[in-house]
């Protein structure tokens, strides 16, 4: 994964409360077996004119020239809420969003986003609104800046912050404890066989 | 202070503490299905890792599957074929057993767990898949996870989970005639509400739950997501050592032994302490039958549609009046004067041996009303055929039920079979979502005995009238 140290843009305003997994990629988006080719689903029902069809809304935030590129995203309350699917926080990677600032996250949701590669931030949403011109996002000093003058701070558990600024994911993290989980089953074998004498045939 | 029994699995398998309540936990079995388990695998693979213990994962062919006879890798759903190759290919690569389309030990994952003796008491299994919980009616701890974890823990043997809480549901005395462990579950679901045991790993207890065969078990275990809950578990008995014992992958020999001498001690201590601990007497559980389009939306059969009032604790009046409109319902209706247009027995939380037994016992020498469309889906290719042997495909056939090969089938509409818009379907599922079933589908979940019953009957019906009534 790509590590966050600074994300530096135009902050895309879709401050409504509730946005779901569903609304973030409809179930009718989600038609591979992979994790990508997501991105054109996003935020499909309001993005596109019509139910599966790929005419852009002129209405919609993110088909305006201004927000083109940009990888902040500001939201409501209780973003991410709704069904547990991951592919939500897969289509906001693709996109390329690397910041999601909300007054507050679904935690199943804002832990998805941690383990892709996305910054969740917990922040009112309105005054970073109102910056007129870039934020820049500091994870390491877990600040938030506009360009034309303001700053905001923000938290995040230590762990989550390593992993975004080092581009790990959890598995990394365990892997590490490689030959602890290793010294563990040995000892686990001998006190129960049968979980382990399994031929795979 | 004693343990209960999910402390005791829980403290085996911690690796680790990783700090904030967060453990690194063992798991000893991982499951995997053609819509979730390919893309886990391949993204695994395609980020340059590799499958820890192959030997202690399992894929099946069950979501997208067709059920209807002569299937193949084609499936209704359009882009089926897709995922069916992939968790193939990605199962071959890995090295880990797959049981395909055309094996003998093919179907619905929480089915075949149980059936060949993956889930074993003590052990921790994680799958994909909300309904995992089923599983912990076996006395292991199994539950669901998401796409992530299910790599993480094909690549490391472990999960970083945040341990639950507790929560002990106990019901008292007797089940009465007529009651079934699905009935059981819809009660629990209406009195504790969806989200009424979110972050608890739920233990059942007492003697009406003691008294349930293994299966019955399986079916009480398999809505535990209904409430939100973390898992379920009930510790494991005789019964349950039975079950298991000469199943294609459960211990053999002296490990038999060995192994049945350490799930005896798998119990709550009287002592133990429970976060939550609440009782229901088993008596006054009604068969149930759902209204609306969540499982705690659910009343006796013998009843009305509830009133408002009825459910205001529960539901505001914006969510009541969306579930009476969508489902085509009026409050005060009584509930088993409702017609239908079909009838589905089938998904992993009834579509095994005794359901269709019982099921099949209402049937015999009886038709379904002619403008129902009713489908019986076994769990499990096993399943199938002893059902074939024991002649129950006829009665099923005889009396006008389609009788299908095993998966989850209509179930949850994925993009291929599905009932109508606006058809009312009574169904042996667990889900009673809008759009569950299909575009506009309206899904009345109940038990086995009940489906039966309104199939036959062309509308909602108690099966207890039936089994009273001669058959002419
Ligand atoms: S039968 Fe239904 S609930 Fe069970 S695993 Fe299949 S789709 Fe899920």
């Amino acid at each position: 994964m790509k590590p966050i140290r600074q994300v530096t843009s135009r902050a895309i305003p879709l401050i409504v409360n509730n946005i779901d997994t569903d609304l973030i990629i409809p179930s009718r988006e989600m038609k591979s077996v992979s994790k990508t080719g997501l991105s054109d689903g996003l935020f499909a029902g309001w993005r596109y004119t019509e139910v599966g069809g790929r005419d852009p809304n002129p209405d919609f935030v993110l088909n305006g020239p201004t927000y083109t590129g940009a990888e902040i995203l500001l939201t409501g309350d209780n973003m991410g809420c709704g069904s547990s699917r991951e592919h939500a926080a897969w289509a906001l990677a693709e996109y390329g969003i690397r910041v999601v600032i909300a007054r507050s996250f679904n935690p199943i949701f804002r832990g998805n986003c941690i383990r892709n590669g996305i910054l969740p931030i917990k922040a009112d949403p309105e005054p970073l609104a109102a910056c007129e011109g870039e934020l820049t996002v500091d994870l390491e000093a877990l600040l938030i800046s506009c360009d034309g003058g303001g700053q905001w701070a923000f938290g995040l558990e230590t762990e989550a912050r390593d992993m975004l600024l080092e581009g790990l994911d959890p598995i990394d993290l365990t892997l590490k404890r490689a030959a602890e989980i290793a010294a563990f089953r040995e000892t686990d074998r001998t006190a129960r066989p049968w979980i382990y004498n399994l031929k795979a045939d | 202070m004693g343990q209960t029994a999910f402390e005791k699995i829980w403290n085996a398998h911690r690796v680790a503490e990783l700090g904030d309540g967060t453990d690194l936990i063992l798991v000893d079995r991982v499951l995997l299905h053609e819509r979730t388990g390919g893309v886990a695998l391949k993204s695994l693979a395609d980020s340059g890792r590799q499958v820890n213990d192959p030997a202690q994962v399992f894929a099946t062919m069950d979501h997208i599957v067709d059920t209807l006879p002569n299937r193949s890798d084609y499936t209704i759903m359009p882009t089926g074929r897709d995922f069916i190759l992939a968790t193939r290919e990605a199962s071959e690569a890995a090295g880990i057993t797959l049981f395909d389309l055309h094996d003998p030990r093919q179907g619905i994952v929480h089915v075949i767990s149980p059936e060949l003796g993956i889930i074993l008491p003590g052990a921790t299994l994680v799958c994909p898949d909300s309904h995992t919980c089923s599983q912990g009616a076996l006395g292991g701890l199994a539950w669901g996870i998401g796409s992530s974890e299910a790599e993480h823990v094909l690549a490391t043997s472990t999960l970083r989970v945040n341990k639950p809480k507790t929560m002990r549901v106990t019901i008292t005395g007797k089940l009465s005639p007529g009651v079934t462990a699905k009935d059981l579950a819809l009660y629990i679901i209406s009195e504790v509400g969806s989200a009424g045991a979110v972050g608890h790993l739920l233990e059942y207890a007492g003697e009406a739950v003691s008294d349930l065969e293994v299966e019955a078990r399986l079916t009480l275990c398999n809505m535990a997501t209904e409430l939100g809950a973390f898992t379920a578990f009930i510790a494991p008995d005789e019964k349950v050592f039975s079950y298991l014992k000469g199943r294609d992958y459960a211990p053999k020999g002296a490990e038999w032994d060995l192994a049945v001498s350490q799930w005896k001690e798998i119990f709550s201590d009287d002592d133990a302490v429970f976060d939550r601990d609440i009782t229901i007497a088993g008596e006054d559980v009604p068969p149930m039958v759902s209204w609306g389009v969540s499982p705690q939306q659910a009343a006796p059969i013998d009843g009305p549609v509830p009133q408002f009032e009825d459910v205001s604790s529960r539901d505001s009046r914006e969510i009541y009046d969306r579930a009476l409109s969508y489902m085509a319902l009026e409050a005060g209706l009584p509930l088993s004067a409702v017609p239908i247009d079909a009838a589905f027995i089938g998904s992993c939380t009834n579509s095994r041996m005794s359901d269709l037994r019982r099921a099949a016992a209402l049937l015999k020498g009886r038709k379904v009303a002619p403008h129902v469309k009713a489908i019986c889906v076994p769990g499990s290719t096993a399943v199938k055929k002893r059902a074939e042997e024991e002649g129950l495909d006829k009665i099923f056939l005889e009396a006008g039920f389609e009788w299908r090969e095993s998966g989850c089938s209509m179930c949850f509409f994925a993009g291929g079979e599905s009932f109508g818009a606006e058809e009312r379907v009574v169904t042996s599922t667990n889900r009673n979502f809008e759009s569950r079933q299909g575009p506009k589908t309206r899904s009345h979940l109940a038990s086995p005995e009940t489906v039966a019953a309104s199939a036959i009957f062309g509308h909602i019906a108690d099966a207890r009238l039936l089994a009273k009534e001669s058959v002419q």
